[in-house]
């Protein structure tokens, strides 16, 4: 359980982050939706403590987040960004098992958790041996999600993870995480731009704009129940994409 | 290889070039053929007293690197001259007795004495046909010679601006001249051979006086300060080695300024190494009995080829010290310099003041940054011309580790923070790695410009490549001066290969071009 109380961020004058109270609800999926700079990614990062809030406070499993606890909190939270992240001096393998290796798992223990977790993102064994610069994005993208996945954290985090991927291979792994998340029941909050990725694998949206949340609930909501204007211009922008909910028919 | 060891190894190569030779006598000169030579001379006779090991610490910098040594006892005596004493080190106005001079040097420790017999002053010089033909022989005759207008003087540039030279002397004698032409020492004996100046300046010993047949005018009013070379030496020299320095008190008087002229020569003209100059002399002396002449026997510079020159017997000796000079003083470099520049990327307010000192450094004459040294350390040799070498081989390393720590794209940097690894575990597995190929790039800037620098350990008498460049300068002898740089720039290379594959087997293979 992930809870935001009273949250603001501003950089110079500029608020980027009106104060907000959200909860992420354990074992399910939240997606932070919006459009560029609505503040998605700061609040992301305020969890994660890569940014510093202003005001307020984060609560992991009712602990307030402090300097003292952060890292031990971060060894509970997986963060996937774009392209994955890797270390380019790493090889995959090296790149998966860096925080395990750094906790003094024995290397036994490592294998047989990058063997499953090979299986979960269903990448070849072979690949392990290679750098990130020999990796297609999905490739790299799935060796991301394993190096968060590695300690087996309640948590995971997602920024626009999917972002620089070609559709094709986009849509496939948009099904696979959705197959993940179903499978490990972890409390997952992911951030994108994408509306048809939040109707597909979110079971709650929360719709930013310019700092602020405009309306959080589930994708029916939004749909049936626009707060605003904006969330229906937002939503009806990106709705010719969304086949199942067009009924059919343009 | 551990921190730890490579701070052994450190140590051990700075002490053993520190710890060298403790007890012998130690003999120093300047950088220029007289002094190489009568340092020889010197060398030779305390070693013939047999009481003592004599060490030669040839071509030191300057007068002030040299008097430095003599004061920290780094040397034991040198030669030098009574209106260099006056001037540059005891800062007198007016001419000074030697009992006035060992009068302010006794505090130190030191004392000056036993003048050899010749003055090197400034003087002018004319063909001598011409000047038997015009009857002058002193400065009062070319002052009244009705020729004087006809003469063409050609002075150096320093000779006409120094109040010691050219305008007290014009106005001492009324030489009634306009503007002297002002040209280059070097080119002077040239110029005067062929008829282009009949007037030029000269040092009274310079070696080329015998051989362009110049007649030296006499100073006939005293008008030029007294330049006579003398020795200073350190006082409790004397109660440790009598025999010795009783050895050297018998050069008093012994050498004029034909003869300090003629062994100038043999060194520039007939291309003689300095100690088979010295071994002339020493052997020809009355109290040695015997009258050896070393030409017959001992190869010349200019008979040897150039390879024979350059693979000469100090090769290897030379080789060693500059390798060492160089992979110590980069060791260090690279053990402190890279901490420095983690520092300058981690804490943002140490970056200025670490960047800022390090470039400041690398402006420092190198000659003026061993003056300051040696005082400070005591001593010369190996330990500053090290400490020179280090500090000038600190920037590189230190703002390549800051390019290469402060341009990890931040995407990485906050990966590695999410992860959750406290901040030394990210610098060791994370940062330094990605940074790694432009550190290492900063280490071989610093190798390569070690190896050019460490040329200046010569200047404190700690070896290397530099020796023979020093001395070539000296000599104006560009075959040795070769025989120095030669081998230095193919150091050079040689670093900078050697690195190359370093860089290939150090930096991390994700990191690499693809092949």
């Amino acid at each position: 359980m992930i809870e935001l109380r009273n949250i603001s961020k501003r950089y110079g004058g500029r608020e980027v982050l009106a104060p907000a109270n959200l909860r992420f609800a354990p074992g399910s999926t939240t997606v932070l939706i919006g459009p560029s700079g609505c503040g998605k990614s700061t609040l992301l990062r305020i969890v994660l403590g890569l940014v510093q809030a202003d005001t307020g406070s984060v609560l992991i499993d009712g602990q307030a987040l402090t300097a003292a606890n952060i890292t031990s909190v971060r060894h509970r939270i997986g963060y996937v960004i774009q392209d994955g992240g890797l270390f380019p001096h790493l090889s995959a393998l090296d790149n998966i098992a860096l925080l395990a290796r750094y906790l003094s798992w024995d290397e036994a223990r490592v294998q047989t958790r990058v063997a499953a977790l090979c299986e979960l993102a269903q990448l070849e064994r072979s690949l392990l041996a290679r750098f990130a610069s020999q990796l297609s994005g999905g490739q790299r993208q799935r060796v991301g999600l394993m190096r968060a996945l590695m300690l087996d954290p309640p948590i995971l985090l997602f920024d626009e993870p999917l972002g620089a991927l070609d559709p094709l291979v986009r849509s496939d792994l948009q099904k696979q995480l959705k197959a993940i998340f179903a499978r490990l029941k972890k409390t997952v909050v992911l951030v994108t731009h994408d509306m048809n990725e939040a109707a597909f694998l979110g079971d709650q949206i929360v719709l930013m704009r310019a700092g602020a949340v405009v309306q959080q609930g589930s994708v029916e909501d939004l749909l049936r129940r626009p707060a605003d204007a904006f969330v229906s211009e937002f939503i009806g922008a990106q709705r010719s994409h969304l086949p199942a909910m067009s009924g059919g028919r343009t | 290889m551990s921190l730890r060891a490579c701070l052994c190894v450190f140590m051990v190569l700075t002490a053993a070039g520190a710890s060298m030779a403790a007890d012998s006598v130690r003999v120093g000169s300047k950088r220029f053929t007289e002094s190489y030579i009568l340092g020889e001379i010197l060398k030779q006779t305390i070693g013939a007293a047999g009481e003592a090991r004599a060490e030669h610490k040839q071509g030191l910098g300057n007068t002030a690197i040299v008097f430095e040594a003599l004061k920290s006892g780094a040397i034991d005596l040198y030669p030098d001259y009574t209106g260099t004493i006056e001037k540059e080190i005891l800062k007198s106005e007016q001419p000074l007795t030697l009992a006035q001079m060992n009068q302010q040097l006794a505090p130190l420790g030191l004392a000056v004495g036993i003048p050899l017999g010749f003055n090197n002053t400034y003087a002018l010089g004319m063909r001598e046909a011409q000047a038997q033909q015009l009857g002058i022989k002193t400065l009062s005759d070319l002052a009244r010679s009705a020729e004087i207008g006809k003469l063409k003087f050609g002075l150096t540039q320093e000779f006409i601006g120094r109040a010691d030279g050219w305008p007290g002397l014009q106005a001492r004698y009324s030489i009634a001249v306009a503007t002297p032409q002002g040209l280059d020492h070097g080119l002077a004996y040239e110029a005067i051979a062929a008829g282009q100046i009949d007037i030029m300046d000269i040092y009274s010993t310079d070696a080329k006086i015998e051989r362009f047949k110049l007649r030296v005018l006499a100073d006939d009013v005293a008008y030029f300060p007294k330049y006579d070379a003398i020795i200073v030496y350190r006082q409790d020299i004397s109660g440790k080695y009598p025999n010795s320095m009783a050895a050297v008190q018998q050069l008093a008087g012994g050498i004029d300024a034909t003869h300090m002229i003629r062994m100038n020569a043999r060194a520039e003209l007939d291309a003689l190494s300095f100690a088979d100059v010295a071994r002339e002399f020493v052997a020809a002396r009355p109290a040695s009995g015997q009258t050896t002449t070393v030409s017959a026997t001992a190869p010349t510079r200019a008979k040897q080829s150039f390879l024979a020159l350059l693979f000469g017997e100090d090769f290897w000796r030379l080789t060693r010290q500059h390798l060492m000079l160089v992979l110590a003083s980069l060791l260090g470099a690279t053990l402190i310099g890279v901490p420095l520049g983690v520092l300058a990327a981690k804490v943002r307010q140490a970056a200025q003041p670490i960047l800022g000192v390090s470039g400041l450094i690398q402006t420092i004459p190198s000659l003026a940054l061993l003056a300051f040294l040696i005082p400070l350390l005591k001593q010369i040799g190996t330990l500053p011309a090290l400490v020179a070498l280090f500090l000038y081989a600190l920037l590189p390393i230190v703002r390549n580790t800051h390019a290469g720590l402060t341009s990890i794209a931040p995407g990485l940097r906050e990966s590695a923070l999410a992860l959750g690894l406290p901040a030394l575990a990210r610098l060791r597995l994370i940062e330094l790695p990605l940074a790694a190929p432009t550190i290492l790039a900063g280490i071989k800037t610093s190798a390569v410009i070690a190896v050019g620098t460490a040329t200046i350990a010569a200047f404190v008498g700690a070896g290397g490549y530099g020796e023979r460049i020093v001395s070539g300068l000296a000599l104006n002898d560009s075959r040795t001066m070769l025989a120095g740089a030669v081998p230095a720039a193919a150091l050079a290379l040689l670093m900078q290969g050697m690195f190359e594959m370093a860089e290939r087997w150090f930096s991390p293979r994700g990191l690499r071009q693809p092949d």
